[in-house]
């Protein structure tokens, strides 16, 4: 069972991972015994298994992700909602407003087109079309903040372990933030100075998802720039 | 009148060896409000490539119910040639666009988003020769750096003949005066030929090795996609990625 690569060694599609009694994991696909990848990323070898943590993906929508998106359009009885899904999300008006569709409800009245929503995926059909719902805590049309898009995939580093990664930059900048898992963020501070600083560090974590130890360089780096903010 | 010679003592105009590419530079992710992207030099070609999607499709009509459509839209800037051209579609954008896409469908796994569409916007910036080759080298930068799953990168370069001689790479002059013309895509790890034409004319013997110097091409062409897909995660200096 020959590996052609280390672990997490940066892989593009098309390259050649493994060979023989391996399992195909995420981002990859079996062709005549071989596996390759599908998508950049880090290769990971796990027990018969080989996947690729992708650097880059658009987002796959799953059940129970938070996902923040705006109302493109509205039907009889429901809104449709871009999330970045291959489809438009569907919300329908009693998973909205927690009561049943009525002729005479004015919808643009509850979600206009163009409100930003953060929502929860409650449901896929069967083609794959999202269902949203807005009740819960935290879920509902998005009144002031700033969205911040990125890589799906990364969403997971930007939380952290246990949430080490949101935790941190949540308690050093006090600003409020949302995660969507479909990789628009919505970042909301009352320190507008703050706010830059958050889609910074945003932007670092981005371009840094892949190395190690990247808790404490952003804990660094926001030290660092709030020293600067001092000075000036 | 005596035609131009396009070789001069073993040199083409611009200097080049006869198997030797121009010079290429690749820059994925140069758009910020585009899923992916790729900006991409190779002699005087400047192209820039948008991808959006897998997204829902309009118009609905459209859509395939068993898998997503790759939507191309090979254009040329009114600037991007001397005369000046018009920005409206002509029949060759029509049918580039066409060509880039089958030259990019095999290498996607398009069934596995029905009814969306994936567009890709081929912008040509500035033109000179070989431009379909170029184009679908970087639009496959951009798919990648759209995180679009693919079975492949796509590289594509053309070979040519001309003066008698078969050679690589053609560019603008050279495929105007030359003798043929034969641009190739391949997907080399998975040792396939998307795209394949031809115009001119070729003996077999010379179709032979100009198709095995295009091939050649491609995979010069393909290590320099996943050069520049790898060095925005890999900066020099700072090491390889983790552990």
């Amino acid at each position: 069972m020959p590996q052609y690569f280390k672990n997490r060694d940066l892989v593009v599609p098309g390259d050649i991972l493994a060979e023989g009694r391996f399992r195909a994991g995420e981002n990859t696909y079996r062709l005549g015994g071989k596996i390759y990848a599908t998508r950049i990323g880090l290769v990971e070898y796990g027990r018969g298994v080989v996947s690729v943590i992708a650097l880059r993906s658009n987002y796959e929508p799953r059940i129970g992700d938070t996902v923040v998106g705006a109302v493109v359009d509205i039907d009889l009885g429901s809104w449709r909602v871009d999330v970045g899904a291959p489809a438009l999300a569907i919300l329908n008006v009693p998973d909205a407003i927690g009561e049943s569709f009525k002729q005479e409800m004015a919808l643009p009245e509850i979600f206009d087109i163009g409100d930003v929503v953060v929502a929860r995926v409650v449901k896929l059909n069967r083609d794959g079309t999202p269902i949203l719902s807005t009740l819960g805590p935290g879920l509902g049309r998005v009144e002031e903040g700033r969205l911040v898009r990125m890589t799906p995939t990364k969403i997971p580093r930007l939380i952290g372990k246990k949430g080490s990664m949101v935790n941190m930059i949540l308690k050093e900048t006090g600003c409020q933030i949302v995660i969507g898992q479909n990789g628009v963020i919505l970042v909301n501070c009352r320190d507008k100075e703050m706010e830059d600083l958050v889609v910074q560090v945003l932007e670092k974590i981005e371009n840094e998802a892949h190395t190690t130890g990247l808790t404490n360089r952003i804990y660094g780096f926001i030290r660092e720039m709030k020293e600067k903010g001092r000075d000036e | 009148m005596s035609k131009k010679k396009l070789i001069v003592k073993g040199v083409r105009l611009d200097g080049r060896k006869w198997n030797e590419l121009r010079p290429i530079k690749i820059e994925g992710g140069v758009l910020p409000n585009a899923d992916g992207s790729a900006y991409l030099e190779q002699g005087r070609n400047r192209i820039i490539v948008g991808v959006f999607g897998p997204r829902e499709l309009h118009p609905k009509h459209l859509a395939k119910p068993h898998k997503a459509v790759l939507r191309c839209r090979y254009h040329m800037a009114p600037f991007s040639v001397d005369p000046r051209r018009s920005p409206a579609p002509s029949r060759r954008d029509t049918e580039l666009s066409m060509v880039i896409r089958n030259a990019l469908e095999p290498a996607l796994f398009l069934e596995r988003y029905p009814r969306a569409s994936i567009d890709v916007f081929v912008e040509i910036l500035q033109a000179d020769g070989s431009t379909r080759c170029a184009s679908i080298t970087a639009a496959s930068v951009a798919l990648v750096d759209a995180g679009i799953p693919m079975r492949d990168l796509v590289a594509a370069c053309s070979a040519g003949k001309i003066d008698s001689e078969v050679v690589l790479d053609l560019n603008d002059i050279e495929d105007k005066e030359g003798e043929a013309d034969l641009p190739v895509a391949y997907m080399p790890k998975l040792g396939k030929v998307t795209l394949l034409q031809m115009d001119g004319m070729l003996s077999p013997e010379e179709f032979d090795k100009a198709l095995n110097l295009a091939l050649e091409g491609c995979n010069k062409i393909y290590e320099l996609q996943r050069e520049a897909l790898k060095s925005r995660y890999v900066k020099q200096g700072e090491g390889r990625s983790a552990e």
